[in-house]
């Protein structure tokens, strides 16, 4: 019998089990578009049948870091830019557990820009959402990865030289096997593409539009968006490599021209996630390693009957 | 001549099979009864670069590399530069024979590849055999390898030769050999060392051979294996199935071993984009309820910087692995040095709140790579394991009975979820995973997936149900809980000591030291004690906490000390000097930096000028600093 019979539970799931009982107020400001993310989030979770007990919130630094902390799971608030690296090998150690990541784009695009390419490439199955703000908020209102070339802050006094990452093309050509895009201005569109990227076995990478009502654009800035699914100005088909590499090469584009296009870009359903290829090459056990801890039967194996021989 | 111990230098460029040649050279001895302790130096290149492995036999115990050597197999660089006049790196195809020629013992034996040195490049050889009594032996092992079988069989010819004049008996070889090459690969082998044996049988008077090699026989059995061996295998019997990590000499080897084991026992290893990933990656393993590891060496660790505080804050236990090099920066990669000790100590912000161990010999690595796991769960805090390049790599005959050990997967305070359920909550119906009061400071933990166990973890100072509190009380009742765990510690190794004493406990002076200088300064105090001088020693393998008691009562217990490490700013030395606030009078240092390790030589002269007073040592190996008060 398993020792976590917290997954896999068959029950009916309430939004509201995701609502801490003790301050489930969020500190962010009056307006954020982080609470379009928690909103989401937690109305994802019923539709994908994850309860608080097996799901795992692996979180970085800023304002985007807090979001476990109002939202009623296992969390792991780790450092700035690394909430990839801790999530990855959790999912590797328990892979029943339903492992979301969640940083903000200066901690997924900048400071943890390395793991967010190489999480992509290996293809975990889990959610990953980067809070993009354009802006550094915490640290109040500095330039970041993705704000546009000439964006002006006290710390790019003259404007920003530089062109801002491409998170979407990064993602495709990393080797994310989900890219989407959604925003805080639109909560249906965001809780159904949330609950499809958790539904998606591989590295689902969302890059959720957050505005930053004290530091950057308000609300009013990403409206009207465009879902570019639906709309009839646009005709590409997700699953087609090449046409969602165009169409999120527009997308990003247009952003920094005011026109805010959203929609899942990629999906290929086909490609075997990171743990079905290591199983596969026989490099991770069937049952979840962190089962074996707590199995008293287990009969543990010692180095001098496995590899003393060589030695002799 | 004959000496009562082999030590045997075979030498030439890298790439040309110097380490399997003479692993298998040592274990054939091993096997014959002999105790046998290999010492390896290379450079940072794939083809080319002097390298040497020296393997020192004796039917005594062996716990160091020798004073020089007394047979030299000089193969020459196969893949040498081009000499040119005035080149910095000199005549690279000489050097297999040349460098360091005067560490050749008065009477040792010379062979080398005629076939690849020109008997017209070897300087001044034929003048210095004389001074010295060499036995200077040319012989083409190149064109002998490459008509009975391959040019690379050359080393094969080598032992052949090296046996034929040291009267090892040939069965002793070609037995090894029968069990390690395949068959296509064993019988041109074999044919090469017949031929070359015979060879040298035919040519030369080897009835009194010019050195000899002693025999001997083991009460038990042997095996020959390295530190890096010994700590891998030390983590797989504590229940360690999680590995992360990302190559750096010379850490590698344990990530190799690791993940080369770890499938075969239904674990995983994961190499990934850098070491702040994969310390990172160990903390994710961990916090399901695995037991995991991660490690690196200098450079590599330096990256762990901030995944080590994010353990110390969230109290995830991991066990991190330090295989250091000469530094700063890359330094000298294949090289050893002991200078990362600070490092380790301090690195990362904030107070530090870790263990470090740092063990002295091949058994030891084992015996400290279990202890790094239990008090890493135990206590949920990081441990690290801090070594060298040289203990990584030397292979040392050991007592196989050593490694016969029971496994133990035991994860500390881990609760099932019928513990849960009886388990502190607060109202919002999280556990409460970081109590105030709770025995020797350790706040039991869940794991995600099981029912009723969930809780936040968080680099910030957090409350019980671990949310983020900046409540000054809070703050401190949490930062002397963790403390706490550090002085449970404490009291746990003073129970189970891994710092090790050697020599009479009653004599006149001391030397301490920590690492892998331990078996160097252990084969000192010999000596010096047979030439009349009282000396012990103790090697400290616990470095945070600092054994302060233990040391002090060493300390206490003799006139003068002198501390024994490899570095340029007797970091331990300062270590020693802070933990205890005294003792400054009486500690001297004995320093080595040059990428070498000390032989036990250089200790014993390094001793003998710390108590003659006059402060200097000879040639520019090492460096003695006299003690300056505290």
């Amino acid at each position: 019998m398993s020792a976590f019979t917290g997954i896999g539970e068959e029950r009916e799931i309430e939004r509201e089990e995701f609502t801490p009982g003790l301050e489930p107020q969020p500190t962010w400001c009056p307006g954020c578009g982080d609470f379009g993310v928690l909103k989401a989030l937690k109305g994802a979770m019923p539709e994908v049948g994850r309860t608080p007990d097996e799901t795992l919130l692996v979180t970085g630094i800023g304002c985007s870091g807090k979001l476990n902390s109002y939202f009623e799971s296992y969390g792991f608030h780790t450092i700035h830019g690394r909430s990839l690296p801790v999530a990855r090998a959790a999912k590797v150690a328990n892979p029943g557990v339903e492992v979301v990541a969640a940083g903000g784009d200066g901690d997924g695009y900048g400071i943890g820009g390395n793991h967010f390419m190489h999480t992509a490439r290996e293809n975990h199955d889990m959610l990953y959402i980067v809070f993009n703000n354009e802006i550094f908020g915490l640290t109040k209102g500095q330039t970041s990865p993705t704000s546009p070339k000439g964006h002006k802050s006290k710390t790019q006094p003259s404007g920003s030289a530089k062109e801002p990452i491409r998170p979407l093309s990064l993602a495709l050509t990393s080797g994310a096997s989900f890219v989407a895009r959604t925003a805080a201005v639109n909560p249906n569109q965001a809780q159904r593409i949330l609950t499809e990227a958790m539904e998606h076995d591989g590295f689902a990478h969302v890059d959720f539009l957050t505005q930053c009502p004290t530091w950057n654009k308000d609300a009013k800035q990403y409206v009207p968006y465009i879902d570019a699914n639906e709309s009839d100005d646009y005709d590409f088909d997700p699953t087609n490599r090449a046409e969602a590499q165009e169409m999120m090469r527009q997308t990003e584009e247009k952003l920094y021209e005011g026109e805010v296009l959203t929609g899942i870009y990629y999906r290929d359903d086909d490609r075997p996630s990171y743990g079905q290829e290591k199983r596969a090459i026989g490099e991770m056990p069937e049952e979840p390693l962190a089962e074996r801890y707590f199995d008293d039967d287990y009969e543990w194996e010692r180095s001098a009957d496995l590899l003393l021989d060589k030695h002799r | 001549m004959t000496d009562d111990e082999l030590i045997w230098r075979i030498a030439g460029g890298s790439g040309d099979g110097i380490a399997s040649t003479s692993q298998n050279f040592a274990k054939a001895l091993m096997r014959s009864g002999l105790n046998v302790f290999t010492h390896r130096h290379y450079p940072s290149r794939i083809r080319g670069g002097h390298t040497y492995t020296e393997v020192r036999a004796s039917s005594e115990p062996v716990r160091s590399r020798g004073d020089g050597y007394n047979f030299l197999l000089a193969l020459g660089d196969s893949f040498a530069r081009n000499p040119r006049e005035g080149a910095y790196y000199g005549n690279e195809e000489a050097k297999p024979l040349l460098e360091n020629l005067d560490d050749l013992h008065e009477g040792g034996v010379i062979v080398y590849d005629s076939g690849l040195l020109d008997e017209d490049d070897t300087d001044n050889l034929d003048a210095r055999a004389e001074a010295n009594g060499w036995h200077v032996y040319p012989i083409d092992l190149r064109t002998m390898a490459r008509e009975h079988g391959r040019e690379v069989m050359r080393n094969t010819a080598g032992v052949a030769v090296t046996c034929a004049l040291t009267g090892i008996e040939p069965e002793t070889i070609t037995g090894m050999m029968s069990d390690a090459m395949p068959d296509k690969i064993l019988d041109p082998n074999l044919n090469v060392f017949n031929q070359a044996y015979d060879y040298v049988h035919e040519e030369f008077d080897v009835d009194a051979p010019d050195v000899t090699v002693p025999e001997g026989e083991h009460d038990e059995e042997q095996v020959l294996l390295s530190g890096s061996d010994a700590i891998a295998y030390g983590a797989i019997d504590e229940g360690c199935r999680f590995i992360a990590g990302y190559p750096m000499t010379p850490w590698t080897e344990v990530f190799t071993i690791m993940s080369q084991a770890l499938p075969q026992v239904g674990g995983i290893s994961e190499q990934v984009e850098d070491e702040i990933a994969a310390a990172a990656l160990a903390l994710g393993a961990s916090h399901m309820g695995t037991k995991a590891m991660s490690g690196s060496s200098g450079g590599g660790f330096a990256l762990m910087s901030e995944p080590l505080g994010l353990a110390e804050m969230t109290e995830t236990p991991v066990v991190l692995i330090e295989a250091m090099r000469a530094g700063p920066s890359t330094g000298m990669p294949t090289k050893p040095e002991q200078a990362d000790l600070e490092h380790v100590l301090y690195t990362s912000q904030g107070d530090s709140q870790r263990v470090v161990l740092a063990p002295g010999t091949v058994e030891e690595a084992y015996d400290h790579s279990r202890q790094a796991f239990q008090l890493a769960y135990e206590y949920q805090i990081p441990t690290i394991l801090l070594y060298d390049q040289k203990l990584g790599g030397e292979l040392v005959s050991v007592p196989a009975s050593h490694f016969d050990r029971e496994p133990n997967p035991a994860t500390g305070k881990m609760l099932t979820e019928a513990e849960i359920e009886d388990a502190p909550h607060d109202a919002s119906g999280k556990f409460e995973r970081f109590r105030h009061d709770v025995d020797d400071g350790v706040s039991p933990r869940t794991v995600p997936g099981q029912k009723g166990g969930r809780h936040l973890v968080t680099g910030n100072e957090h409350n019980p149900p671990g949310h983020i509190s900046e409540d000054p009380d809070n703050r401190v009742a949490q930062m002397d809980r963790r403390a706490e765990k550090m002085s449970a510690i404490r009291a746990h190794l003073d129970d189970d000591s891994l710092n090790y004493h050697y020599g009479p406990e009653n004599a006149e002076y001391g030397i301490l030291t920590f690492g892998s200088q331990q078996g160097t300064v252990e084969e000192a105090v010999d000596r010096l004690n047979e030439t009349g001088i009282s000396v012990k020693s103790l090697t400290v393998g616990e470095m945070m906490p600092y054994p302060i008691d233990e040391v002090s009562a060493f300390l206490d217990s003799v006139d003068e000390a002198l501390v024994v490490e490899m570095n340029a700013s007797a970091q331990f030395r300062g270590l020693t000097q802070k933990e205890l606030g005294a003792y400054g009078d009486r500690m001297a240092s004995l320093l080595k930096y040059n990428g070498n390790p000390f032989e036990p030589a250089e200790v014993v002269e390094g001793f003998e000028t710390s108590i003659d007073g006059d402060d200097q040592v000879s040639g520019n190996e090492t460096r003695f600093v006299p003690a300056a008060g505290d």
